[in-house]
């Protein structure tokens, strides 16, 4: 049998070759995406395999590039809002705030007092439906499939009542330079403290069905320790570094908005495993939920939006800003530099699971592959969110 | 001892699989909580947005409140939105002497042109619902439609003009007595 001369160039794209030029003798080469239903979105990891231990790992990206960066130079801060909500289908308001909030510090703009409560409510059970949405795809990944449906109930409940005040289900465009587009009606009032109650109710189910099961206490128990030490070094943020035992959360750490008014625990867990990343997400179900309770008896009537609210063609002041804000997973920055011009000079967007899938390369080795995806979907990953 | 307590724990591990099966019978009995759509349609939906729409008029609910000012084409971060602008109608013979009359006095002669848009093109395959237009429209003539479950089988049937589309309304609208039927050919 002759060979193939072009073997080289059949056998992969550039990542798998150049990835294969290190590779050991009797190893096999192998791509986990970027369609695999594991991996959320397009993902591709190309893996080094002996057996079924991985001895290395690489994620590829960019296969959801979509130049939202490139999109701020070419849209007045008004005008790009729309982009924000399509970074991170999990939690898009958390990436409306961050814009909105640097543009705000950037200009020097006073947000009124009930757009702020009205904000983090609506920024809070966003992040409620992340949480739910990852604990349904995780366990997905780990081969439970009812446990989607219960977090989907759930999950609707929150859309419903986010619906009437945004009119959207997932990619919301709800707040703006100033304030947020509108105000919670009474309604809608009303539905988020009914479905409080309904939650907690929940949560001890959700423990009784899944989280004491041995099935899945065996799959993530001391799969993926990360030590504190690795997540700094890689700047993992939000639940990730929080499961390593870090009360880091930007909520507390660098205050903003009426966060250092209310009364909420950062949880962290000092398992340092899948399993301590996943306690601290269902943990952090009831800080949300009493967020949210605090904030619907703090709320005080008025205006939601600063009277003068920038408009499309409005010009930011010459300067630059950082803001971030504590997102579903992890710290989310926006760092804006302007001059003075029609739009912005230039929008840094800074993605928390951009830093958490950088670990994946140094946590996965030596793992057997099973073990892989349980520690890739521990770490809450939003592929678009990633790529931005 | 050991054995003992390896034979708690299984039975304490076999018990928490036991734990998991009480919740599915408890919700295996419950009703159904999906709903099978083409069958059923929920009813949450009085909320959420549609593609865009022109506002009616005060007198006429089928001639657009819009002022062809163009704002919202401004606005619009897609550019998904063309407003064309009525020309001047041609003056008769007694206009243009009374314009000519005017502007021997000095005085500006009064624009006769309609305000209300010839054409209003939508793309709606461009658009992303933000309602930024909608919030910088000086007149209130845009708003969301309730027409959620809109499908197509061309592109083209996305590319629509607004005004068309408010006339058109008229014919599936609850009839009114107040509402004379010459009155809508002179749009």
């Amino acid at each position: 049998m002759t060979q193939n001369p072009l073997l080289e160039q059949v056998a992969g794209d550039f990542y798998t070759n150049n990835f294969a030029k290190t590779a050991k003798e009797g190893s096999l080469i192998l791509n986990l995406g970027p369609q695999h239903p594991s991996t959320h979105g397009v993902l591709r990891v190309v893996v080094e395999m002996d057996g079924e231990y991985i001895l290395r790992a690489e994620p590829v990206l960019g296969y959801l590039h979509r130049m939202h960066e490139k999109m701020a130079e070419v849209k007045t801060a008004a005008q790009f809002i729309p982009n924000m909500g399509r970074v991170d289908y999990g939690h898009a308001l958390g990436w409306n705030w961050a814009f909105v909030g640097a543009v705000e510090k950037l200009a020097g703009i006073e947000v009124p007092e009930r757009a702020e409560y009205v904000r983090t409510i609506t920024c809070e059970l966003n992040r409620l439906a992340s949480h739910l949405l990852w604990w349904g795809a995780y366990l997905l990944d780990l081969g439970a499939f009812t446990p989607i449906m219960y977090a989907f109930d759930d999950r609707e409940k929150i859309l419903d009542i986010l619906q009437i005040p945004t009119g959207s289900r997932l990619t919301y465009s709800y707040f703006r330079v100033g304030g947020v587009a509108q105000d919670l009606n009474e309604d809608c009032i009303a539905s988020i403290r009914e479905f409080i109650p309904w939650m907690r109710s929940r949560l001890p189910m959700y423990k009784d069905l899944v989280s004491d099961n041995i099935i899945l206490r065996k799959r993530i128990e001391g799969v993926g320790v990360i030590e504190p030490e690795a997540c700094r070094r890689y700047g993992a943020t939000g639940p990730v570094i929080r499961g390593s035992g870090v009360a880091y959360d930007v909520r507390r750490s660098d205050p903003y908005s009426v966060y250092p008014k209310l009364d909420f625990e950062i949880p962290t867990s000092e398992l340092k495993d899948a399993r301590g990343r996943y306690d601290v997400r269902i943990a952090e179900f009831e800080q949300s939920l009493r967020i949210i309770e605090q904030c619907l008896d703090m709320m005080p009537e008025g205006d939601v939006l600063v009277k003068g609210a920038p408009k499309p063609a409005w010009k930011a002041p010459k300067g630059e800003a950082y803001f971030a804000v504590e997102g579903a997973r992890g710290k989310i920055g926006v760092y804006l530099v302007s001059d003075g011009g029609k739009t912005l000079y230039r929008t840094k967007l800074r993605a928390p699971g951009f830093c958490n899938l950088s670990l994946f390369a140094e946590v996965s080795q030596g793992t057997i592959l099973a073990d892989a995806v349980a520690i890739l979907g521990s770490l809450d990953l939003i592929i678009p969110e990633i790529d931005r | 001892m050991n054995a003992i307590k390896e034979a708690f724990k299984t039975v304490s591990d076999l018990w928490s699989l036991m734990v998991g099966l009480r919740v599915t019978g408890k919700y295996f009995l419950e009703p159904q909580r999906t709903v099978r759509y083409p069958w059923k349609a929920l009813a949450n939906t009085a909320t959420y947005k549609g593609h865009l729409e022109l506002v009616g008029g005060m007198k006429d609910p089928f001639k657009p409140r819009c002022i062809s000012c163009g704002m919202c084409a401004l606005a619009c971060p897609s550019h998904c939105l063309t407003v064309v602008k009525k020309k001047a109608p041609k003056p008769t013979p007694e206009e243009e002497k009374a314009i000519a009359e005017a502007k021997a006095n000095g005085e500006k002669p009064r624009d006769k042109t309609p305000k209300d848009p010839e054409q209003f093109i939508y793309d709606y395959t461009l658009c992303s619902l933000c309602g930024t237009c909608m919030e910088n429209c000086p007149a209130g003539a845009l708003r969301f439609s309730k027409n959620i479950y809109m499908a197509g089988y061309s592109r083209n049937d996305f590319l629509f003009d607004l005004v068309v589309k408010l006339r058109e309304s008229e014919a599936t609208a609850p009839t009114e007595p107040a509402a004379p039927a010459a009155e809508k050919s002179e749009a």
